[in-house]
């Protein structure tokens, strides 16, 4: 950073809400007196460049990882086969993302306190079993059904952060026990039977593949892509002109449009390539509306602030005030919570319960997902859109294998080494932040 | 600054405090008043920090009163003693490393708009309230892991001044701080004492105790030995009365307070 100038200006932007682009404000702000060794970053795009290569340098990554993992595995599998980027199989990586997603998002709650759930896809797996036994075999409405089985979901979770939180036994073995246990009472439940098909309506219909937007109107895409951008600019405007009347550092109109921009790209572009295949799936939607939601809980809510100050330090967060045991247990509530919700939308894509849901590498495939996206294991970093990208790149990893015919053994190891690949960044990067004074 | 304020905010009267077999403090007496730096001194398991605890709602007393602006007051947990205005800094500060300076200024206590964190007042509160203590950070929205161990003993005590406190408890704010940090804190603290607040200052270091405080107490195993008017008190008198090597003239010249002779 010897390029730095050393006019007088402060950063606004926490480094925890920080993405691809680092996202500072050049804006003048008074400051009295600013320590002359302080590195301050220039004006206009070259500064955000010198700052971006400082932050990667640092070790603050944010989502880079995710970025050039997936333009290494588009390209590869576009080289290996041509149908790899056609419309169809990206509409298809973008429905089966969203199950596994929805443990992701549970995980990232579960990340941030720096503890792990291992439970979840045993938990995914009993909660599709659950819905199925309450429609096919009680004939119970499957909304009611639906309802009870992510309460039960919640119920486990909070039974694993009762004993993680009260009792101290460490949240990997609690939720070692429960991938077990939860999975046992799942083939308990399915019994002889093996498998329970059900039938393709209310909440499976919704989360399965023949289920979209508006019906699959073009305009229900755009629709979508334009709500997001709009609410993005809007949100931004309304933030900037806050800001200069409280005479605090704000982004600058260069920057919003920068930020908004790349959003627009992104999002009518994925509009246009679901278009030409068939439309935007429910599941999808209702992934990314989890999305928005606990992104802002977790960012603008005093709970969500609890999560990310006792992940950043316990007796921090103690003396503060806050309930560390409960805090703890509504985050695994929450992680069993969505776990539920990711079992119905498994549930809705094969549209029964079997002996394999929430088996195979589902676990696995989830953790590694909010890790890639950049949550961090270690706790108190992350956000929770890494369950998108995270599940972007595993997603694309499975879909690819599955066109090339791979056998599920070169699957499981290629995903294992994927997991390893991801926790390795987060080490390496909290090991340079460390360095960089960061962490 | 001689205190003239007839009422002390904060004044524990006779209190008592045993862990199992040993009687950690005993009889002690306290007063603080607004406006006053009143250093907290004396060895290694003299009883300082029990006393601070106590204070703070860590430990309840066992035996004596405490006062609060001239009532007595029963200070059972950490929350009783926040609800009156007693603000403490502990020595390992607990700031949380990943959060930025506004959100640990504001940790457990965020001021909300309409249910949501309201991020831009509290960033403007805390520069003004940075501003007005002279604090230098380079940005209130870096993470604490970026600053320095004095630019995290400032947020830490800036932080005890959020929730608007009259009494703030110091434990050993200088002790692991090079000597322009030392003397930001110590500025700090004259700061603290214009604000109109009552502070206990516990401290090791001789220098700070005479550079900043008004009256000294000095407690010896548990017991009150002596407090001093710093202005007419040399070193040696202070360190006598921690070390128990002190003839009788330094408790008569304490005079004020009925202390039991030092053995």
């Amino acid at each position: 950073m010897s390029d730095t100038s050393k006019t007088v200006k402060q950063d606004p932007e926490p480094a925890s809400q920080e993405t691809v682009a680092p996202a500072d404000d050049p804006t003048a702000a008074p400051v009295a007196v600013v320590d002359p060794r302080l590195l301050i970053r220039e004006e206009g795009l070259k500064g955000y460049w010198t700052e971006f290569k400082r932050k990667v340098k640092g070790g603050e990554i944010g989502s880079l990882p995710v970025v050039l993992g997936l333009i290494v595995i588009w390209t590869v599998f576009q080289l290996q086969n041509d149908r790899f980027l056609s419309a169809e199989n990206l509409s298809n990586i973008s429905f089966y993302l969203s199950a596994t997603g929805m443990l992701a998002i549970g995980l990232v709650f579960v990340l941030l306190l720096g503890e792990i759930d291992l439970s979840v896809a045993s938990v995914s797996g009993l909660a599709s079993t659950l819905f199925a036994v309450f429609v096919v075999n009680h004939d119970m409405n499957a909304w009611f059904s639906l309802l009870l089985t992510i309460l039960v979901g919640i119920g486990v979770g909070t039974l694993h952060g009762w004993f993680f939180a009260k009792l101290g036994v460490p949240a990997f073995v609690v939720t070692l026990a429960g991938f077990l246990g939860w999975n046992g009472l799942m083939l308990w439940l399915l019994g002889s039977t093996g498998t329970i098909n059900i039938p393709d309506t209310g909440p499976v219909h919704l989360l399965g593949q023949r289920s979209f937007f508006m019906d699959q109107a073009i305009i229900g895409a755009y629709l979508l892509a334009a709500l997001g951008v709009v609410s993005l600019l809007a949100g931004s405007l309304i933030e900037q002109r806050r800001r200069k009347a409280a005479g605090v550092p704000h982004r600058t109109n260069a920057e919003i449009a920068l930020r908004v921009g790349l959003l627009a790209v992104a999002a009518f572009v994925a509009a246009y390539v679901l278009n030409s295949s068939a439309g935007v799936s429910n599941a999808l939607v209702i992934f990314l509306a989890c999305l928005v939601i606990v992104d802002f809980v977790l960012r603008r809510t005093p709970f969500g602030r609890k999560v990310f100050a006792v992940g950043g330090g316990i007796e921090a967060a103690r003396r503060a005030g806050i309930n560390v045991p409960m805090i703890r247990i509504t985050v695994f509530a929450i992680a069993g919570g969505f776990a539920a919700v990711g079992g119905m939308f498994f549930a809705g894509q094969t549209q029964s319960a079997s002996l394999t849901s929430g088996g195979g590498n589902t676990l696995m495939l989830a953790i590694a997902a909010a890790v890639i996206g950049g949550t961090s294991l270690f706790g108190g970093r992350g956000t929770v859109w890494s369950a998108l990208l995270g599940m972007l790149v595993i997603q694309s990893i499975q879909t690819g294998l599955d066109l090339l015919n791979m056998n599920t053994s070169i699957q499981y190891m290629i995903t294992g080494a994927v997991l390893l690949g991801a926790v390795v960044i987060d080490s390496v990067s909290r090991k340079s932040q460390k360095a960089a004074g960061r962490a | 600054m001689v205190h003239v304020s007839a009422t002390p905010v904060l004044a524990l009267r006779g209190v008592s405090k045993r862990f199992g077999a040993v009687q950690a403090l005993t009889d002690v007496e306290l007063e603080v008043h607004a406006g006053e730096v009143v250093a907290l001194v004396g060895d290694n398991g003299a009883g300082k920090s029990t006393l601070v605890k106590t204070i703070a709602g860590v430990h309840p007393i066992d035996e004596g009163v405490i006062e609060w602006e001239g009532s007595p007051v029963s200070i059972n947990k950490p929350h009783d003693a926040q609800g009156l205005g007693v603000a403490t800094v502990y020595q390992d500060l607990a700031l949380c490393d990943n959060l930025d300076v506004v959100a640990n200024l504001y940790l457990g206590r965020e001021l909300l708009h309409r249910g949501v964190i309201d991020e831009v007042t509290m960033e403007q509160k805390a520069r003004e309230l940075l501003s007005t203590l002279s604090i230098r950070i380079p940005s209130v929205r870096i993470p604490i892991a970026s600053l320095s161990g004095g630019q995290r003993q400032v947020v830490a005590i800036a932080r005890a001044l959020i929730g608007d406190p009259k009494v703030v408890i110091l434990d050993e704010p200088t002790a692991a701080l090079g000597v322009e940090q030392t003397a930001q804190v110590l500025d700090l603290v004259e700061r603290l004492r214009e604000r109109n607040l009552g502070v206990i200052l516990i401290s090791h270091n001789m220098a700070d105790v005479k550079a900043v405080a008004d009256t000294v107490a000095v407690l010896r195993l548990g017991k009150n030995n002596g407090s001093f008017p710093v202005k007419d008190t040399t070193h040696e008198e202070i360190i006598a009365a921690i070390t128990g090597a002190t003839d009788n003239a330094v408790t008569r010249r304490a005079g004020r307070r009925t202390t039991e002779a030092a053995k």
